[in-house]
């Protein structure tokens, strides 16, 4: 089995790649590139993403033909994807950060600024909080509700047909921080820095 | 609900542990990385290393470490000390640092807090802030406390934050070393000065500080170095002490 990590120049990606050879050892194939041929031909996708929704949105579209790979992929041939942080948000419609941007669509909604309560909440949302399964995910198998998981963000993804939310965490409000939607998974936390927890998150996926 | 932080700092120079654990079992007590090892494997929210390498030829040395501990430990990793340029941050962030924090460039040129949250985003850019305290107020200073930039510490929080800082460190000079607590006025007013989070460094030297660092500081993280070391606490101790006075931790 081969995990591509997408490559797409979206910041710092090496603690993801640190955390999926981890668990993988020997037994499965982690390749980081961008290379449309190599995506492709793999068995399951990570899109990672750090920074803005737009400079995450503009890397992607820098590489000519990644969004309709990304698409045929994970749409088209319904092959699993792990989106992370901006890699999770971007699979909504429109996103309001910077600027008014255009997603993936791959899951009906928008990302917007948490609303802070006018400064009684500090952002970005950074450290470790709670997350509440609403439910049953395939990546948080063995994983204990209420776990601890690592976040950091200030922009929060609404989804319009809640269903798809498999967690959330209690932020402001109750902030959604896990989607799943048939093959497409995503959590707004980061497994690869929350310890042991998310490394069975990473383990659970790789062996969907 | 979001927890409180507990951030074990490690001071490295030459890619050797200054002070430490000093645990018998170590292979190697010297070693950043299997320090690093146990306090996240003793639940540490995150890890920090701080180069106080002198010497410019010695300076790739963490490199090194930042390489191998983010191999080992699956927390975020915080690294400073001589970051000077965006060409530093992005070589940390290559090597595995999830986080880089920027202290004497920040205040020389703070186009370089702009330029690297731009870049990589602000959730990897912390500004670290020493302060001395001046009559009533508390000024900025640089070099490792030594050189005093006559800055006033609230005004400069403040831009830090607008530049695009994700965290602010804040070291109160007055107490580090002395072990006597945080300066938690300064950490109280600096954070209901901003809105982004602000982690307390300076002065722990027992449990109480720790908790009075975010009661009466507002921290919503405390870094700590020598009550780690040699065994005096461990994190997980802190931890429940922590629990124990009703502030919310991971355990």
């Amino acid at each position: 089995m081969k995990v591509t990590i997408v490559d797409y120049n979206s910041g710092n990606i090496s603690s993801v790649i640190n955390s999926f050879e981890e668990v993988a050892k020997d037994k499965v194939n982690i390749e980081v590139t961008s290379d449309l041929g190599k995506i492709k031909s793999s068995d399951k996708l990570v899109l990672p993403g750090q920074g803005s929704f737009k400079s995450c949105v503009d890397a992607l579209n820098n590489i000519d033909g990644l969004t309709e790979t990304l698409n045929e992929f994970a749409i088209n041939n319904e092959k699993p994807l792990l989106g992370i942080c901006v890699g999770l948000q971007m699979f909504a419609d429109i996103g309001y950060e910077e600027t008014e941007t255009k997603g993936l669509g791959w899951i009906s909604g928008k990302v917007s600024k948490i609303d802070n309560q006018g400064g009684k909440f500090k952002l970005p949302h950074i450290g470790w909080n709670q997350v509440n399964f609403v439910k049953d995910s395939k990546i948080f198998k063995n994983i204990e509700n209420n776990s601890h998981m690592y976040f950091v963000h200030s922009y929060e993804f609404i989804p319009e047909d809640k269903n798809v939310i498999s967690a959330t965490t209690d932020y402001c409000s109750n902030l959604v921080c896990s989607v799943e939607k048939d093959n497409i998974f995503g959590t707004q936390f980061h497994p690869e820095k929350s310890d042991k927890m998310g490394l069975k998150i990473i383990d659970n996926f790789i062996n969907l | 609900m979001l927890k409180n932080r507990i951030i074990p700092c490690l001071d490295v120079k030459n890619g050797r542990v200054v002070k430490g654990i000093n645990f018998v079992d170590l292979k190697d007590a010297g070693d950043p990385v299997e320090q690093a090892k146990i306090y996240s494997d003793g639940g540490a929210d995150e890890i920090c290393f701080l180069d106080i390498t002198a010497s410019n030829e010695n300076r790739d040395t963490i490199y090194d470490v930042v390489e191998r501990t983010s191999k080992k430990c699956f927390v975020p990793l915080t690294v400073g000390g001589g970051v000077r340029s965006i060409d530093d941050i992005n070589k940390l962030l290559n090597c595995g640092a999830d986080k880089v924090s920027i202290n004497t460039a920040a205040v020389e040129n703070p186009k370089v807090v702009l330029d690297s949250s731009k870049k990589f985003g602000s959730q990897c850019i912390v500004v670290a802030i020493d302060a001395k305290k001046n009559g009533d107020k508390w000024e900025v200073f640089t070099h490792g406390g030594r050189n005093n930039s006559g800055i006033d510490v609230l005004e400069y929080a403040k831009k830090m934050e607008d530049s695009g800082a994700g965290e602010l460190l804040v070291t109160s000079m007055d107490r580090d070393g002395t072990q006597i607590g945080y300066d938690v006025d300064l950490m109280n007013k600096i954070s209901s000065k901003v809105n982004i989070p602000l982690i307390a460094s300076g002065g722990v030297g027992n449990l109480d500080h720790l908790v009075d660092g975010i009661k009466l500081g507002n921290a919503s993280a405390v870094l700590a170095a020598s009550i780690f070391h040699y065994g005096k606490h461990s994190v997980r101790e802190a931890k429940e002490y922590l629990d124990s006075k009703g502030i919310p931790v991971r355990i």
